[in-house]
């Protein structure tokens, strides 16, 4: 957690809550620091209130409790115009009868801002984005991927210390998507912009930020670095949402500090890491990244843990195997291989035993 | 790619593309789509044909009235024609024409259609409609003396059989004489004029006698075919008499060795002893307004076939032999129709923008469930009468009606100095603005509710304050809408007319009313085609500026 943070906080969310009907919480106990200049992903599901907290960071929806501070001052009362934070919304909204050049300068006339500087700064911003030669078009005459860098270019020209953007690449295809997430992030960084993006892209979000914050049911799951994410998630929620997860249903035999024995339903036992399990009896969940499994049980350590599965199915995918197998009564047990010149490929009904370390299999909460 | 049709390539773009088949692309694709647009065409015909006939071609023909004028050259075809010659520069045209004027005026008094060519050119100068009326009646007096001078000759001329003997004569029938009779009659009463009457006009007589032919053949035609009469039964009117001895002035009857040839020599002489008749004199005893200058400047300024008339008067002009000019400052009254019709559909434009757009904003931006209930109240107006809700405002405007009655008792208004609401332009405003309203409501709101909120939250994030970002960004891109409303409420208030009618009193109607006037009351179908003609005229033009300035296509209806 960056708590120790909190003395250079630059974005804060103390305690906030957000209900629209009076009846649900949409968002439940938002706690959230943000240094200056950090670039932080909301991840979660549809419907997790993302949307809604960039919402009341923005100033368009009222928190129905709790506190938003940007820069060490409280913004719950400062109209959105004031707010002086840079906006990139998922389907652009540029501003559809005036053109580039004109939906650039307006957040520059708005702020009084003089004619030849303006239009310096429209320039400069266009070229930014490499879109300098289509100041004189509409934005319906432009592609998404136009639109969507000078929807970016308008969020920054004004030159905001914090910008807002709610799944700005959604609407691309794959290889713009990726080439335009690169480019967000160097422009970020670049102008040490603070950038608070929404996605549900979870790849996007492991790729682009510092530090990502997985939303699941109004609130923040796990927020950490997207390494500590993906290979120590804290819940079984961030397990399963973030890349794919092995489960394994059992319940805790024994815990002693580093390690813990489970006994899986089918009466196997196995060593595993104890991560959000205390006590003894209690049902965990037990997750195993598909890629840490090793078919090859010769290859582990010492202290390996293998148990027997069956093949069900082997799809090729290219680079890497992916194999479907029963194990310890659930078939939906999936590994990765790498395909390696020496890589053995499965055939369905085979018999076989797989093996991974105790450390990689994380005890969590059922 | 196939090896016989070699796609097109930079070289060759000019030669046309192939299809598959080897006929030209186009062409292909022209005959794939004909199937497809018959379809599209099935499917509109019933309301097409439907539209054509009920609707659009009989309002082709209304506005057609607006300049057909052949009632004078179907009522007084003879007079038409000798007055083509006629400069127009001496007071009265040359003395044929009254004797034209004679066999014309008497055939349509029998046809009982000289009244309506009266009535129509007393559009143009008051006096002509009775001047028509009394002529009809006394027509048949004209020439009196050789008619009974011809009757008293011999009794064989009262005798129809008599007649009918000496017009049919012997050789070849004049055929062309017969048709254009036909044609005269047919003009005159509208009505078809085919069919066996018992008498075909010979030849021989026509040429002799080529006046009392074409008179006596009109009055066979009228006999056998209006009245259902035995042509040969019957006497023949006087107008065949007074043609007769007209033409046996000059007729030289010397080789006639036809049918009654001794009774027409006879009557030659007595004729000939007579002064001739003077149809002048005649028409003058008549109504002194036959020798009125004003009266044949008229008759020869509406005798062709189409007219400038009716649009002169409906812009306020006349028609002078100087050219078309200005009425006098007291006759003029189209003009401030119009005006006034424009200003006052202005006004219920304008206040239909500043009512709706709000209510319009609302309905796109309130929840949906309060958003219906407001669309229930704004279309609620639709499910009532128009007459009713008309009526219900009559007694909310007037002086001892609803509004006044409140604003007296709370003392705002002084009871002596009630306000005056209704029957005038104040009271056709606010009805028709409320009338209205519906239509400048929904086209704006189907404009604004295609107008995502992100816009107006896009704006505001880039800095704008809420008026700024109203204006700016989402006013623009409502524009279409209020265009779209305004279009369609101002073609509909300037064409409006129960509600002037019921509300307006006198200063508050409209154009529309004075075409209904004229249309049912005083039945001059023509100048109300003329007004109706350039109520269109304005509506196209101001849809053809429209399309210049905003773009029909940016108009969007829901
Ligand atoms: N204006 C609103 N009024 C009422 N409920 C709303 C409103 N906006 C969002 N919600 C509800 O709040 C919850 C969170 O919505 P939010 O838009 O924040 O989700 P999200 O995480 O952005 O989802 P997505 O990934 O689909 O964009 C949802 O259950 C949604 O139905
Ligand atoms: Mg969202």
């Amino acid at each position: 957690m960056a708590n120790d943070l909190s003395s250079d906080a630059f974005v804060e969310f103390e305690r906030v809550q957000k209900s629209y009907d009076g009846e649900n919480l949409v968002v439940k106990d938002l706690n959230l620091t943000m240094p200056k200049g950090e670039f932080l992903t909301m991840l979660g599901p549809s419907g997790s209130g993302k949307t809604t907290c960039l919402m009341m960071l923005a100033g368009f929806e009222t928190a129905t409790h709790g506190e938003i501070k940007l820069d060490g001052i409280s913004i719950n009362n400062i109209p959105p115009h004031k707010r002086g934070i840079g906006m990139v919304f998922q389907n652009y909204a540029l501003f559809p009868h005036m053109t580039i050049a004109e939906n650039l300068s307006f957040p520059l006339e708005v702020r009084k801002i003089g004619k030849s500087d303006r239009e310096a700064k429209v320039k400069r911003a266009l070229d930014m984005v490499q879109m300098g030669e289509f100041g004189g078009r509409r934005p319906a005459q432009l592609s998404g991927g136009q639109q969507q860098r000078v929807a970016l270019a308008r969020a920054l020209v004004f030159e905001p210390e914090l910008v807002l953007m709610d799944e700005p690449l959604g609407a691309l295809d794959k290889q713009l998507r990726e080439h335009m997430q690169f480019e967000i992030t160097n422009l970020a960084h670049d102008l040490g912009i603070t950038t608070v993006y929404v996605t549900h892209d979870q790849t996007e979000a492991l790729t682009m930020s510092d530090r990502v914050a997985v939303f699941n049911d109004g609130r923040i799951q796990q927020l950490a670095p997207p390494d500590a994410l993906y290979e120590e998630p804290e819940n079984s929620f961030v397990a399963q949402f973030i890349g794919e997860n092995n489960t394994l249903l059992g319940t805790i035999k024994e815990i002693s500090g580093e390690t813990c024995l489970v006994q899986l339903d089918d009466g196997e036992v196995i060593d595993a890491r104890p991560v959000n399990v205390s006590k003894v009896g209690e049902r965990t969940l037990i997750s195993i990244r598909p890629e840490r499994v090793e078919i090859d049980t010769d290859r582990l350590g010492p202290n390996a843990h293998t148990i027997p599965a069956e093949v069900l199915e082997f799809i090729y995918m290219g680079d890497i195997f992916r194999t479907r197998l029963r194990v310890a009564g659930r078939d939906d047990f999936i590994i990765k291989t790498r395909n390696s010149q020496d890589q053995r490929k499965l055939k369905p009904g085979e018999q076989i035993r797989i093996g991974w370390m105790p450390r990689d299999c994380r005890a969590l909460d059922a | 790619m196939s090896t016989a049709s070699s796609g097109p390539t930079a070289a060759d773009e000019s030669a046309p593309v192939l299809a598959a088949d080897g006929t030209p692309l186009k062409k292909s694709l022209r005959r794939a789509l004909r199937a497809q647009k018959l379809r599209a065409l099935g499917l509109i015909a019933p309301l097409l044909i439907f539209v054509l006939v009920a609707f659009i071609a009989p309002i082709g023909d209304m506005l057609f009235r607006s300049v057909e004028n052949r009632i004078v050259s179907n009522t007084i075809p003879l007079t038409a024609r000798v007055m083509d010659e006629w400069d127009g520069q001496s007071d009265e045209p040359p003395a044929p024409t009254f004797e034209a004027l004679y066999y014309d005026l008497f055939l349509s008094a029998e046809a009982r259609r000289h009244t309506r060519l009266g009535t129509r050119l007393n559009y143009e100068q008051t006096g002509l409609s009775s001047l028509f009326r009394s002529s009809g009646r006394g027509v048949d007096d004209i020439g009196e003396t050789h008619v009974e001078t011809i009757e008293d000759l011999d009794d064989r001329w009262e005798d129809g059989g008599f007649w009918h003997a000496l017009m049919t004569g012997e050789g070849p029938r004049a055929d062309d004489l017969l048709l254009d009779q036909r044609a005269r009659l047919a003009a005159l009463s509208s009505s078809s004029y085919n069919g066996d009457i018992g008498f075909e006009p010979g030849e021989q007589i026509a040429d002799l006698l080529p006046t009392t032919a074409r008179e006596y053949t009109a009055f066979a035609l009228f006999t056998a075919i209006e009245e259902g009469d035995i042509v040969v039964e019957e006497e023949p009117w006087e107008a065949v008499y007074v043609a007769l001895a007209q033409d046996l002035r000059s007729a030289d009857l010397s080789g006639y060795q036809g049918p009654q040839a001794d009774a027409l020599r006879a009557a030659q002489e007595a004729v000939t002893a007579l002064p001739p008749i003077d149809f002048r004199a005649g028409f003058a005893e008549l109504d002194e307004g036959w020798i009125s200058p004003d009266v044949w400047e008229t008759i020869n300024m509406y005798s062709p076939d189409y007219t400038t008339g009716y649009f002169l008067n409906a812009v306020d002009m006349q028609k002078t032999p100087d050219g078309a000019e200005f009425r006098p400052d007291n006759e003029r009254l189209y003009g401030i129709l119009f005006k006034r019709t424009m200003f006052m559909s202005l006004a219920i434009t304008l206040s239909c923008v500043m009512l709706g757009y709000p209510v319009a904003w609302l309905l796109a931006n309130l929840p949906m469930r309060s958003a219906n209930l407001l669309m229930i109240l704004v279309l609620l107006p639709f499910w009532t009468s128009l007459l009713v809700r008309t009526s219900a405002w009559k007694i909310m405007l007037q002086q001892q009606g609803v509004i006044n009655d409140t604003l007296v008792w709370l003392g705002i208004v002084n009871d002596a100095s009630r306000l005056v609401m209704i029957n005038n332009q104040l009271g056709t405003i606010i009805a028709m603005t409320h009338i209205l309203l519906p239509f400048m409501i929904l086209p704006m709101y189907s404009v604004m509710s295609t107008i995502p909120q992100t816009y107006v939250r896009a704006a505001k994030s880039l800095g704008a304050t809420n008026w700024t970002a109203f204006w700016r960004v989402y006013f623009p891109q409502s524009v279409p809408g209020i265009g779209a409303g305004s279009i369609l409420v101002f073609i509909l208030a300037i064409g409006y007319y129960i509600t002037p009618e019921i509300v307006g009193g006198t200063t508050g109607t409209f154009i529309s009313n004075r075409i209904a006037y004229h249309i049912s009351s005083s039945l001059n179908w023509g100048l109300a085609a003329a007004l109706g003609t350039i109520l269109f005229a304005v509506v196209l033009i101001l849809y053809w500026a429209y399309d210049r300035i905003v773009g029909i296509d940016n108009v969007k209806l829901g």
